[in-house]
């Protein structure tokens, strides 16, 4: 029988920004098993978010995550504008895409840089978060922050863009652009990457569909699910772009799909700011004095797939139960298809692949009765449970 | 000068402790050494295990998993070491200070030196205080 060497790399680990544990099971050179530990990153927003008005909860779930602080309440906002039934106007439709799409490119920038990290290509990391600077400086002139921008809010957003502003976005985008084919063109040409990315960390399309993974790691699969056309949203229906897949499934196809990816959002923005001019300015918010009973689906296409907010209200002015699942909850579960087989050092890249967000991820695991909707055991009380049925069978045992 | 003063006068290692954080901060730590603010010109340079810092970066609010970890970081590290908290979550515990799982913001469980504030704080904030901490008398 082959011994087994377990490689933890976590939770704080350099290679990481944030901390989880991932216990690589080895025989070898080659990955065995691998397990994910959780739990460092617990902040109990959902319960949180039960003490907020409506208002403040913006603020709340645009921090659960820094680098899709737009998805969340994009979702949020969505969900809560089911519930009260309304339509908003034209133009804050145009400015919430604006924004998202901005963000879409900023976070893909940064994926492509932490990639070229893991690679160990530190010119490439350099050069993308370089390039990731005008779309920050963007964010600092439409909203007032680099990060959390605070722009959403229920029935429509809280900062106009002034038509006066859109030649100058327009510019920086323009030469974003620019730098993002000499980026592009760089990273798909290289022999070196294309050594190390073809054919590591293969999800086949059936293995998207067991999974239920979603957005750029479903797509580089061939799976094209995107919520933005699935269940069209804000201004995603007024304009044209298609949806981008590979057929591939490795990291290659990944990293192929986010870049192209990125050409899709600066031509969606394009399009939004040429609609915002026929719009009236300063026409941003629908005035809603009140949040009946009911129950809201918000789903919205962030960076890294699909997030979903299901909220409860009672009629009172703050959400009666709030539920968030963001897409790295299904992505990281491809590891088990993905990383198993690899050797190790294939394993960081393809870990990086699914661009797995755990700040996103981190939800309290806890067993509820269906029936009766009570709840049955914590975590803690589980793994009890587990360690006293081990203990009894010792006995039994040591009885024979 | 004292011994203290004299060790951090130069060429800064900094080991980044992320808790229960957003990512913001992480990622605006990170941006500092990226080629707009490269706080590398500095001699300040981002290392891979505690036990080469002269500065421990904590940000993020601290929850009960969290917390004796990073206590066995700060046990690690050797002394003197500069820490440094940062963000709103880093100093006070910001909009998750109520949350059920919060067990207290960095300063009362490790000794903090300075706090940047801000969610997040820009980059040009964070060198701002990394700077003076080296230059203090």
């Amino acid at each position: 029988m082959s011994k087994k060497t377990l490689i933890p790399v976590g939770p704080y680990h350099p290679l990481q920004e944030e901390p989880e544990l991932f216990k690589l099971y080895c025989d070898g050179e080659i990955v065995k098993d691998i397990k994910w530990e959780t739990g460092y990153n617990h902040r109990s927003i959902e319960k949180l978010s039960e003490s907020k008005t409506y208002e403040q909860v913006f603020f709340l779930v645009e921090r659960i995550c820094g680098i899709c602080s737009t998805s969340h309440p994009f979702a949020f906002a969505n969900a809560v504008e089911e519930i009260v039934g309304v339509e908003i106007t034209n133009r804050a439709k145009y400015i919430r895409s604006i924004i998202a799409e901005l963000e879409r490119i900023h976070s893909h920038l940064l994926w492509v840089g932490l990639a070229g990290h893991f690679l160990g290509y530190n010119t490439v990391f350099m050069w993308a978060w370089k390039y990731r600077e005008p779309i920050l400086d963007l964010f600092e002139m439409i909203t007032g922050n680099r990060n959390s921008y605070a722009m959403f809010r229920v029935g429509g957003v809280r900062r106009d863009i002034e038509n006066s502003k859109i030649q100058t976005i327009q510019k920086i985008l323009s030469e974003c652009r620019k730098k993002n084919d000499l980026l592009t063109g760089a990273v798909m040409d290289d022999p070196v990457i294309h050594a190390r990315t073809k054919g590591v960390g293969i999800l086949t399309k059936q293995d998207v569909l067991d999974y239920c993974a979603v957005g750029p790691t479903a797509r580089a699969s061939g799976v094209a699910i995107d919520i933005r056309k699935d269940d069209p949203y804000a201004a995603y229906p007024l304009v044209n772009w298609k949806v981008i897949t590979a057929e591939a499934g490795d990291v290659f196809a990944k990293a192929e799909v986010r870049l192209l990816e990125m050409y899709e959002s600066f031509s969606i923005i394009e399009q939004c700011l040429e609609g915002l001019k026929k719009e009236k300015e300063g026409d941003i918010t629908v005035r809603i004095t009140e949040i009946p009973e009911g129950v809201g689906h918000g789903r919205a296409e962030a960076p890294r797939g699909e997030v979903f907010h299901f909220v409860v209200s009672d009629g009172s002015n703050s959400p009666a139960r709030h539920k968030i699942r963001a897409p790295s909850y299904v992505n990281i579960a491809t590891f088990r298809k993905s990383c198993i087989g690899q050797t190790i050092a294939d394993a960081t890249i393809t870990l990086a692949a699914v661009d797995p967000c755990y700040c996103c991820t981190e939800r309290m695991a806890s067993v509820y009765d269906m029936s009766s909707g009570e709840r049955i055991m914590n975590a803690n009380e589980l793994i009890n449970l587990s360690s006293s049925k081990t203990s009894e069978l010792k006995k039994q045992m040591d009885r024979k | 000068m004292g011994f203290k003063d004299y060790c951090f006068r130069k060429s800064l290692w900094v080991f980044h402790f992320g808790g229960a954080s957003c990512n913001n901060c992480d990622i605006e730590i990170l941006d500092c050494l990226t080629p707009r603010h490269d706080l590398e010109r500095f001699g300040i340079l981002l290392v891979g295990s505690v036990r080469h810092a002269d500065v421990l970066l904590v940000n993020g609010s601290i929850n009960m998993r969290d917390k004796d970890r990073l206590l066995e970081i700060y046990n690690q590290a050797p002394k003197p070491i500069l820490v440094v908290a940062i963000g709103a979550c880093g100093c006070t515990g910001g909009i998750f200070a109520e949350g059920i799982t919060f067990a207290g913001p960095v300063d009362k469980i490790i000794p903090v030196d300075a706090y940047i504030p801000g969610c997040p704080p820009k980059p040009e904030a964070i060198i701002a205080g990394i700077v003076k901490l080296a230059g203090r008398k």
